[in-house]
């Protein structure tokens, strides 16, 4: 370490460093009980620490110099270092984390096998940390690794659920296919520039097929990782498996990290230039199948968990849409435009990252309470989780993407820059865009379903099963993190300018421009582009509605008759005592499924009626199929099944026949390498 | 423009919207009835109607969370505040920039979100089938509607209805096909959110059909006049988009005197009636549908927006 280094970076990599001591050390005293305080307490205090850090440095008018470390690959140095891009990145990483932790310090204490959680949860958090630290694209792996083997033992870490391995199996190798593709990603790009630091790569001139290889890896790599339509396939598997902690962070924290490396890819070391055009379209077109992809699987699916990760891969379609306008935009200089596609799109992942991890908190109270993971067992648990239901309920009307609350906002600006986007040339994009947007307002509006189904069929009602009518409400840690995670959705709702602001910084030094001032709007009010009158003001909203609320319940008091009576419920006259008469979250979503699910995911419907004279019950059957899989992991898996059937047959084979065999690819690798000059 | 004077303004819109609404039902139903050839009841029935709610005490059902009491207030108040932002008889209110036109129909939105969960609370079967149908007609009429706005907000370069219904008034506008789609897009939405013949029938009970009514069986007294009269503030929303979008004359401008607020006032009631009217002929010429039915219809408004938005989106290439 040299003299001269800034202590900012320093401090920052020492962080790093206390998170993987502590998952060095966790093995040893996971025994205690202790432990569990101990391991989540020093998270939180860590990641708030380095919360601060980063915010410090954001804000800072000029981004410290890279913290240079003679470590690493034989002639590279470790280079280590955030520029405002990797710091507002890092702000809401550890933000959330932080919050997430103090969560774990009461529901950790659920877990049946500490030793199995607690080594890898700070090794998590300490490769998300190195993957945004990182100046360099060895250390970027490295990080990048972590991150993926770290999660994947919190996934299995549940390992007798067959289900469980299944996952974790299937995640281990998507997450391999992702860092085959960075690794070749960059290769080619350190090929190009001779060197592997990112200030090297940012300089290289990239040729065309080049380029679009590059690009592409790119999108393969971090889309794989974020859950991008048709790389999704690991994500509803693995998220619900691990631990309902480790599930928030891997939704609403993990899957920034990829879409940080893309951002840092796409708008950052490869000037994307020719290529902004169709990577654009590409990426708007794979963000609206995403988008409704994902929220109409989530309407179709029971599992609380999966229902969450579901919506994850939504607002994953959302975001990298966003982007892909962005790119557009940037591609041809329209400079303000591109700057509100990206602030949609960085306010999208802030805001998500809030509300998932909100959702997923309550969904662990949920299922600790319960011991149930299906929706179909809930039920009325308003009553005995007042505040676990007070959180789920600001997230969830937040992601609805309800005013006033953090989730409109973000939408709105996407839905803005849509508007602002007929200006493009090219016919593709103009044919895209609409088509994109229509996407995205069915993916919002489905949200809104989606939401009012999970806050519903949860807590309103009554108890579908005994485990519901006797819950529990979670412990005082719990909850409060889940309240403060929901109290940052209301405020960010009110005051988007709080995360605007900030994230302005990072849009101004990528796209070169920024949003309109809010100073210029009346009432600090957010206005999307100058040239249009539109603007939205949060604050006025969330007054407005709640004063005319109280103006109505006022005036009611006054004038209306006050008494109230309890009474058995009217149901038209004909209520029945029995919850199962209630609707549940499957005949909730029927007529949606009808309508959209089946054609997209073949859902049928089958009722099984008794022959007249029998007392047995009628049985509906409901199955849905999953496409993706169908028509293209399960090909993929078979066909490399068959390629290694009959590969066998090279195992069974004579010394002379091996000889023979590395012979042959000697020359035709020699041949290959003649005809390539 | 000075504050006080600006801000009486915006309380008259506020008081204007929720005293007319009732009246407007009750010339819907009285239309209706006539064109049935019956007598009717009265139109001043809807405020009869509300001020027995008011006496009437209130029922809670014994399941119902202790949000039941709330849901009420808080789809009346979203409803209320996006009736309040679209320009009636005057555009440029004091709040009218705290909103544009998609965050006029996302607070709808809210309003409807709190009912269909209002509509779960109780556990009841019909307040079930109620929210599900709800979502479903919610979930294709939001989108048809957001495509509405894009044809609007595309051409007259600005979300805020306020400058679109400036565009609207210039002579810039000139007949437009995307325009015309837009129109039917929006009329066939506004007759979905609104629970209108064909998607639903305001005046049906106990029948499988119903959607509306169904979410809001549990409720009785002042409750149930908050949720008739967040209904009620729901139609007037929409037919004032409707009037200020594609029958923006009469306007008062910000700032205007008196006399302008006058024959703004007048000529929101005219159009309103008008409107009202409009919709009884329509609801008495055609049948309820099916549930199942309902996704055509709707996806049919979709995609006539979208072709809307299609057809600016290629036709900026010529310019």
């Amino acid at each position: 370490m040299s003299p001269s280094a800034p202590p900012l970076q320093v401090w920052a990599a020492l962080v790093i460093g206390a998170l993987l001591l502590l998952a060095a050390l966790a093995p040893w005293i996971a025994r205690r009980t202790s432990a569990t305080a101990l391991v989540y307490g020093t998270c939180m205090a860590l990641t708030a620490a380095q919360t601060a850090l980063a915010l410090y440095s954001l804000l800072a008018p000029q981004p410290a110099a890279a913290l240079d470390l003679a470590v690493g690959l034989p002639m590279q140095h470790t280079l280590l270092g955030w520029d405002r891009l990797s710091a507002a990145f890092a702000v809401i990483i550890n933000a959330v984390t932080a919050i997430t932790s103090a969560y774990a310090l009461g529901y950790g204490r659920h877990e049946p096998e500490p030793a199995r959680v607690l080594p890898f949860y700070p090794a998590f958090l300490a490769g998300m940390n190195l993957v945004l630290l990182a100046n360099d694209a060895f250390s970027f792996l490295v990080g990048w690794e972590f991150m993926s083997l770290a999660s994947w033992a919190l996934v299995v870490s549940q390992d007798r659920d067959e289900g469980n391995r299944h996952a974790g199996l299937v995640y281990l190798l998507m997450a391999f296919g992702g860092t085959l593709s960075l690794l070749m990603f960059f290769g080619l790009l350190a090929g190009v520039a001779g060197g592997y630091s990112f200030a090297q790569i940012r300089g290289a001139s990239l040729p065309g097929l080049t380029g679009a290889t590059v690009l592409l890896l790119a999108l393969a790599g971090t889309g794989s990782k974020a859950g991008l339509f048709p790389l999704h396939a690991w994500l509803p598997l693995a998220h619900p498996a691990a631990p309902s902690h480790v599930s928030a962070l891997m939704s609403a924290v993990m899957t920034k990290v990829a879409v940080y490396a893309f951002v840092r890819f796409a708008f950052d070391l490869v000037t994307p230039g020719d290529h902004g055009d169709w990577l654009g379209g590409l990426l708007i077109v794979l963000g609206a199948m995403t988008a409704v992809y994902g929220v109409l699987a989530a309407l179709l699916e029971v599992d609380i968990k999966r229902v969450l990760a579901f919506s994850t891969i939504e607002n994953i379609g959302m975001i990298f849409g966003a982007l892909g306008l962005a790119l557009a935009f940037q591609a041809k200089h329209f400079e303000a435009a591109a700057a509100l596609a990206l602030t949609a799109a960085l306010l999208h992942g802030v805001n998500h990252a809030f509300m998932k991890s909100a959702l997923f908190m309550g969904a662990g109270a949920l299922i600790s309470a319960t011991g149930e993971r299906s929706l179909e067992r809930y039920g009325g648990l308003i009553r005995c989780m007042p505040r676990t239901a007070a959180g789920m309920l600001i997230a969830a009307a937040a992601i609805a993407a309800l005013p006033p609350l953090n989730g409109f906002v973000s939408e709105w600006l996407l839905f803005q820059a849509v508007l602002a986007s007929p200006t493009l040339p090219g016919w593709l994009l103009k044919l895209l865009i609409p088509a994109g947007g229509a996407a995205f307002a069915l993916a919002a509006a489905l949200a809104a379903a989606l939401f009012v189904r999970l806050f519903g069929i949860t807590f309103l009602g009554r108890a579908r099963s005994p485990e519901a009518r006797n819950a529990q409400e979670t412990d005082p840690a719990s909850s409060t993190a889940l309240l403060v995670a929901a109290a940052a959705c209301v405020l960010l709702g009110a005051i988007p300018a709080l995360a605007i602001e900030p994230l302005q910084l990072v849009v101004r030094d990528i796209v070169g421009t920024r949003l309109p001032d809010p100073d210029a709007g009346p009432w600090r009010s957010l206005v999307p582009l100058s040239s249009s009158g539109s603007s939205y003001n949060g604050a006025i909203i969330l007054a407005f509605l709640l004063t005319s609320a109280t103006i109505a319940a006022v005036v009611l008091r006054l004038v209306a008759s006050g008494a109230l009576r309890r009474t058995p419920a009217w149901d038209c006259g004909s209520p029945d005592t029995n919850p199962a008469t209630q609707y549940t979250a499957t005949s909730f979503a029927q007529p949606l499924k009808r309508v959209f699910g089946s054609t997209l995911f073949l859902a049928r419907e089958r009722v099984e009626m008794a022959p007249p004279g029998e007392t047995r019950p009628a049985i509906a059957h409901v199955e849905w199929r999953d496409l993706s899989w169908e028509l293209g992991y399960r090909p993929l898996a078979g066909s490399i099944m068959w390629l290694a059937t009959q590969a066998n047959a090279l195992q069974f084979l004579t010394i002379r026949r091996y000889l023979l065999l590395v012979f042959a690819a000697l020359i035709i690798l020699l041949a290959v390498v003649a005809a390539w000059h | 423009m000075a504050l006080i004077p600006s801000l009486a303004l915006q309380f008259l819109q506020m008081l204007l919207v929720v005293a007319v609404a009732p009246l407007i039902i009750g010339i819907t139903r009285k239309t209706r009835a006539r064109l049935l050839r019956r007598t009717g009841a009265p139109v001043l029935q809807p405020y009869r109607d509300l001020a027995r709610l008011l006496r009437k005490e209130a029922l809670v059902a014994e399941t119902a969370s202790p949000l039941f009491r709330v849901y009420p207030y808080v789809a009346f108040g979203a409803t209320w505040v996006a009736a309040a932002l679209v320009p009636t008889f005057a555009t440029g209110l004091l709040f009218s920039w705290s909103g544009d036109f998609i965050a006029i129909i996302a607070l709808i939105g809210t309003g409807r979100a709190t009912v269909a969960l209002a509509g779960l609370d109780a556990g009841t079967s019909f307040g079930g089938i109620g929210s599900s149908r709800e979502a479903m007609i919610a979930a294709l009429a939001e989108p048809a509607m957001l495509m509405v706005v894009f044809i609007v907000a595309l051409l007259s370069g600005t979300s805020q209805l306020t400058g679109i219904a400036a565009f609207m008034a210039s002579p810039e506008v000139g007949l437009r096909v995307s325009l015309a789609l837009g129109l039917t897009a929006l009329v066939m939405v506004a007759i979905a959110e609104n629970g209108r013949i064909p998607v639903d029938n305001p005046a049906t009970h106990l029948e499988l059909t119903m959607v509306h009514e169904a979410m809001v069986l549990e409720y009785a007294g002042r409750h149930l006049l908050m949720i008739e009269l967040a209904a009620a503030l729901k139609l007037i929303a929409y037919l004032a988009i409707l009037s200020c979008v594609f029958l923006p004359f009469g306007l008062a401008d910000a700032g205007a005197g008196a006399g302008a607020v006058a024959v703004g006032i007048a000529a929101f009631l005219a159009k309103l009636t008008a409107l009202a009217a409009l919709l009884a002929v329509f609801e008495t010429s055609i049948a309820k549908m099916r549930v199942f039915r309902v996704p055509e219809f709707l996806g049919a408004a979709l995609m006539l927006g979208l072709l809307g938005t299609l057809l600016l989106f290629v036709s900026r290439m010529s310019q």
